[in-house]
């Protein structure tokens, strides 16, 4: 269920009291409202704004500049693929190939049901293991075609 | 934008304060430059131009173009000219080969991004890419754009995801992402400059892009408004004029004063032929220093308008059409009118009213008119109703009419107490000026009964805000003495040395008593004591103190108490005298000050001397040929209230609309309506013309040769850019009705006037046209003492000689709310408009403010059904208009606020005719009102639009 647009006023008004005489108060919101939503809603940064005494163009900015801030809601599940340059050494691409297609979705799109979001990371620190990724938080090592198979038939029923 | 006069040039970052010299060598020649200045800006100073693209001397240097590069000795590497500072003894090369190869590879990545169209371009010939391409030789790209940010469609004709299409929602300028660097010039200068914060980068690295607002904001739905700082920092086309893009880049310029407000920000008016291409700030402009407001850069549409009236009008009577005739047969009709009146009414049935919108000089013709030629005093101005209590005030406590300090000044302030003010509104480029020094850390007081955007705006934040009920100034005011004194705050070497020492006991006698404690006056003004005492503790003991005010002081039943209540909490703090702090009246008009210091009102020959002076009238007398009256002439008001009895029966009024301007709509109609010969100079068929007999065609400030003077008393040249449309300057067309009465005047050039005002006036003595020339600007008193000017009164010792204490009892006005009428109105004015709105209406301004709206605080609205957006009639006992409702909690419950910009709505049919005790300025700041949701206009507003349209008709000319 997705909360009323007052409901979630409520919400991003106690995260941002919550933060209250904290320095540098921006990150740590947009990470908390995150938190809380899932992603950033639209209507959450004139709210921001308002509140921590910046403009809305300043927020917007912060929040457009880190790929991890999202503006619309992820699906269920969120499979990052590691592009950075041991990863492609070891055949990233070519899986990255076989996830666009597995899925029909293009980087930083949503399957039609909602299930899965594919993104590029680039370096997660995973290079003994390339080509590396990233399902819901949990890193995983030597992701080939085949594995990538199996997560995908894991996270879509 | 590159400058198109070449002495200004660009010297890429900003000068450096300190007041310790280095000396370094750049390229072999020794320059010496203060401290904590950038090489680049040393280079400059050397005649050197460092290739660049992200820095621009209005802004810091933020180092992320890369061609400014140079080679230090014994340093490694290859800095950054912008953000290295200079040292001492330092050794610079500005042109190696190494550094040429880098500024080509630089230069070769911006070019492979960016379309190569210089030819169609609307920036072709102002363009700093352009020149940069040809600073550093660049001959050849080696890189092929395959993806790129500037095609609409990619090599397989694809839609390209990268391609923004071009922003023309706002109407003075586009944003063409096609053609940005990401330079960020303007991000910067809406945050440095103009301190709106309306702009970002979006994104990071190959998908950074300039945004105004949030992810779905245009530039006119974001913060923007529109000052042009961003326009003026872009290198590119990026960020270009509209005007630009249809005519064309200028091939001349003239520096002259903007004709808006009373900062008077100079201007370079920018030209093709006669064809004003834009308006820009000029960077040297000592008020406002290379800022500008959405007025002044881009507002000056109304000079080419339609609606401007290029020929004379005469009419038997106001309710015939207008006759479009010759320039002989208007005047002769007005002068036989006139002399007809006088001769039949006697010499005092006639008068002027000069105008705040004029020159200096026809502000002094226009009165010498009154004086010289129809022999009275009746001599009037706008000034009358907005800051008339500023001159009687300041006069009595200090000694002079105007405000003590430069605009400069605020950068030095620590406190600053802004009252019955909205300077981002109605003064932008001092409030942006402002803005930059409280985000160094300078507190904040606001005092206004409305939630200005001072108060909370981004990274702004008042330390205190007084919302004080409307017309309790002088309780709120006189409470924070109260304070100061019984605390102990005051500055008693400087009240001992500086002010009369008797007077100050008996004031602080006065303001001691518990009376005027916060506590007893929390339940007058509505202002919590403990945030009053604050504020007080605040400007006593918070370092430098400077005050600023506006009409929410003056326009009251007790509007010059008030100013002598600020006048008298600067001298208790010792605020007076030094840069940073003072007392600072923001004049409403571009030369109400002007109008002022020329002798306008009926009680004042020029340079407020008062006509009873025998040895005054005697300087006059004798340089003019007549006799004048000793005694003070009418009042603005006491001429309506003559008009109505019978015994004034004629009005020459130049450039301003008293009939939307002045209080008590009605009132002034039926006065306009007795008399028998009205004469209107104005641009255009304004309100009051509606009444009028003749009408005399004006010039716009674009079309003359005058002087005005701004808020600082700062005396700027107007200058004349094009010939009159209208086929005279508004000071040729008085001498012209001089005349034709019979004067004989020969003035051929508006110089000669400033010469016989300096000739007539001490404070203006040393001022000429050739002193303007050489210096720029001027602030008067300006003569043998201070030859070069006053940026600064009263520093040695107060102008009257010693500070004068005045005790300021309050007295609650008679405009009371009561069962009937149960709200306070109050009235401002909004950024985008100005005043009457004759000009800002008749520009693509009206965008941002299309009509006047009722700001009602949701309560109020709540228990009267008033929903936003709603029809609402707006009662007084005076009268009472329609307009729609805006619910708001900017205003306090009880109080509700609108503007006056739009005569469909005509906000001074409801104010009322209580006026300031000491001077009749009317008390528009404070009228009870009753609000009630309507379905349409009011029989009043119904009944004067067929009025207007009526007396607009004019004939067509006989053949």
């Amino acid at each position: 269920m997705m909360p009323g647009i007052a409901d979630s006023a409520e919400q991003i008004g106690e995260i941002l009291r919550a933060h209250d005489g904290l320095e540098g108060p921006l990150i740590p919101v947009l990470h908390a409202v995150q938190a809380a939503f899932g992603y950033i809603p639209g209507d959450a940064l004139p709210l921001i704004a308002q509140h921590l005494n910046v403009s809305r163009a300043e927020v917007h900015g912060v929040i457009s500049f880190y790929h991890d801030f999202r503006e619309e809601p992820a699906g269920r599940h969120i499979l990052k693929l590691c592009r950075a340059e041991a990863c492609q050494a070891m055949g990233a691409d070519r899986v990255a190939a076989h996830a666009r297609d597995a899925l029909g979705i293009g980087w930083h799109q949503t399957t039609p049901d909602g299930s899965v979001t594919l993104e590029p990371v680039f370096c997660l620190g995973l290079c003994a293991c390339a080509p590396a990724a990233l399902v819901d938080g949990r890193v995983l090592g030597r992701v080939d075609e085949a594995r990538l198979d199996a997560l995908i038939a894991e996270v879509r029923p | 934008m590159k400058d198109f006069i070449i002495p200004d040039r660009d010297f890429g970052t900003p000068a450096a304060k300190s007041k310790v010299m280095v000396t370094l060598t750049v390229d072999g020649f020794d320059v010496t430059v203060p401290e904590g200045t950038s090489i680049m800006r040393a280079a400059a100073e050397a005649g050197i131009s460092v290739p660049k693209l992200c820095a621009t001397d209005s802004i810091d240097a933020f180092g992320s173009c890369r061609l400014c590069l140079v080679e230090i000795e014994g340093r490694a590497g290859t800095p950054a000219s912008c953000t290295t500072p200079v040292a001492a003894g330092m050794k610079v090369r500005t042109q190696t080969a190494r550094l040429k190869t880098l500024r080509r590879g630089v230069m070769e990545l911006y070019i492979s991004d960016h379309p190569l169209d210089c030819l169609t371009c609307s920036a072709n010939g102002d363009c700093e890419l352009q020149d940069m391409a040809g600073a550093v030789g660049l001959r050849d790209v080696r890189y092929e754009a395959v993806d790129t940010h500037f095609r609409a469609k990619d090599n397989s004709g694809q839609a390209n995801p990268q391609w923004m299409p071009k922003d023309d929602s706002n109407p003075y300028f586009t944003y063409d992402p096609a053609k940005c660097i990401v330079c960020s010039r303007c991000v910067r200068a809406c945050e440095e400059v103009q301190g709106t914060f309306a702009l970002t980068i979006q994104g990071r690295g190959w998908d950074s892009r300039v945004s105004f607002g949030a992810k779905t904001d245009t530039a006119l739905t974001s913060d923007c408004v529109s000052c042009g700082a961003c326009v003026q920092a872009c290198p590119t086309a990026t960020l270009q004029e509209k005007s630009i893009i249809d005519i064309g880049t200028p091939e001349r310029s003239v520096i002259t004063t903007c004709a808006y407000c009373g900062v008077g920000c100079s201007f370079k008016a920018e030209l093709r032929g006669d064809e004003l291409v834009r308006m820009t700030p000029y960077k040297h402009g000592k008020a406002n220093r290379g800022h500008s407001c959405v007025k002044g850069r881009f507002a000056y549409g109304y000079a080419s308008h339609k609606d401007r009236i290029l020929n004379p009008l005469i009419r038997e009577s106001i309710n015939d059409p207008w006759r479009e005739v010759s320039w002989d047969e208007a005047l002769g009709f007005a002068a036989g009118r006139m002399k007809g009146i006088q001769e039949k009414y006697g010499r005092h049935s006639v008068g002027v009213i000069t105008s705040s919108r004029c020159t200096n000089e026809e502000a002094y013709l226009v009165q010498k008119l009154a004086r010289a030629v129809f022999r009275n005093n009746n001599t009037d101005t706008c000034a009358r109703v907005c800051h008339s209590p500023t001159g009687y005030g300041l006069g009595q406590t200090f000694g002079t009419s105007a405000g003590t300090q430069d605009f400069d000044s605020v950068e030095q302030t620590d406190v600053v107490i802004v009252i019955g003010a909205n300077p981002t509104d109605g003064h932008p480029v001092f409030a942006s000026r402002l803005k930059k020094r409280l985000r160094k850390g300078a507190k904040l007081i606001v005092i206004d009964p409305r939630r200005i955007d001072l108060v909370k705006s981004p990274h702004i934040k008042a330390a205190h805000h007084l919302p004080l009920r409307p017309g309790t100034n002088v309780a709120v005011v006189t409470a924070m003495a109260h304070v100061i004194v019984t605390e102990g705050l005051f500055d008693e070497d400087f009240i001992r040395t500086r002010c009369d020492w008797d007077e100050f006991t008996d004031y602080a006698e006065f303001v001691a008593a518990p009376n005027h404690s916060p506590e007893a006056t929390e339940l007058l003004t509505g202002v919590p004591a403990k945030d009053l005492r604050e504020a007080a503790r605040l400007y006593a003991r918070g370092g430098n103190g400077a005050i600023y005010y506006g009409l929410g002081v003056t326009e009251h039943s007790q509007g010059s108490t008030t100013v002598i209540a600020i006048a008298n909490l600067a001298m208790l703090t010792g605020n007076i005298g030094r840069p940073g702090v003072g007392v600072n009246p923001l004049r409403g008009q571009n030369n109400v000050q002007g109008s002022c210091d020329m002798g306008s009102f009926p009680h004042e020959l020029p340079g407020y001397r008062h006509v009873s002076n025998d040895a005054v009238r005697d300087i006059f007398e004798s340089l003019w040929g007549v006799r004048i009256d000793n005694e003070p002439g009418l009042r603005i008001p006491n001429m309506l209230d003559a008009a109505v009895e019978g015994t004034f029966k004629g009005l020459y009024c130049q450039g301003e609309d008293i009939l939307q301007s002045d209080p008590d709509t009605r009132h002034v109609a039926a006065g306009l309506a007795a008399m028998d010969c009205v004469i209107v100079h104005d641009l255009f068929l304004n309100e009051t013309a509606n009444y009028a007999h003749v009408f005399l065609p004006g010039s716009t400030f674009l079309e003359k040769d005058g002087t005005f003077t701004n808020a600082e008393r700062r005396i700027n040249r107007v200058r004349k850019v094009m010939a009159p449309r209208n086929g005279y300057a508004d000071w040729e067309v008085t001498q012209l009705l001089a005349n034709a009465m019979g004067a004989g005047w020969t003035y051929t050039h508006p110089g000669q006037i400033m010469d016989e005002i300096a000739l007539t006036t001490p404070s203006f003595a040393g001022v000429s046209y050739e002193k303007l020339e050489t210096m720029g600007s001027v602030q008067w008193p300006c003569n043998e003492k201070a030859p070069e000017g006053t940026p600064l009164m009263h520093v040695d010792g107060f102008v009257r000689g010693r500070g004068k204490f005045i005790r300021t009892e309050y007295v609650a006005t008679d405009e009371k709310t009561g069962p009937r009428f149960p709200l306070l109105l109050t009235t401002g004015r909004i950024l985008s408009q100005y005043n009457v709105g004759a000009q800002t209406r008749r520009t693509a301004n009206v965008v941002w403010h299309p009509e006047d709206l009722l700001e009602v605080h949701p309560h109020d609205a709540e228990v009267r059904g008033i929903a936003d957006g709603q029809w609402v009639r707006l009662a007084s006992r005076s009268g009472e208009t329609t307009l729609r409702a805006r619910i708001t909690d900017r205003v306090s419950p009880g109080v509700v606020y609108t503007t006056f910009h739009h005569p469909e709505t005509q906000a001074n049919v409801v104010t009322t005719d209580y006026s300031d005790w000491a001077t009749n300025c009317p008390e528009y700041k404070v009228t009870a009102v009753q609000v009630a949701p309507s379905n349409g206009p009011s029989e009043w507003q119904v009944d004067y639009a067929e009025q207007a349209e009526r007396s607009r008709r004019i004939l067509p000319a006989a053949e």
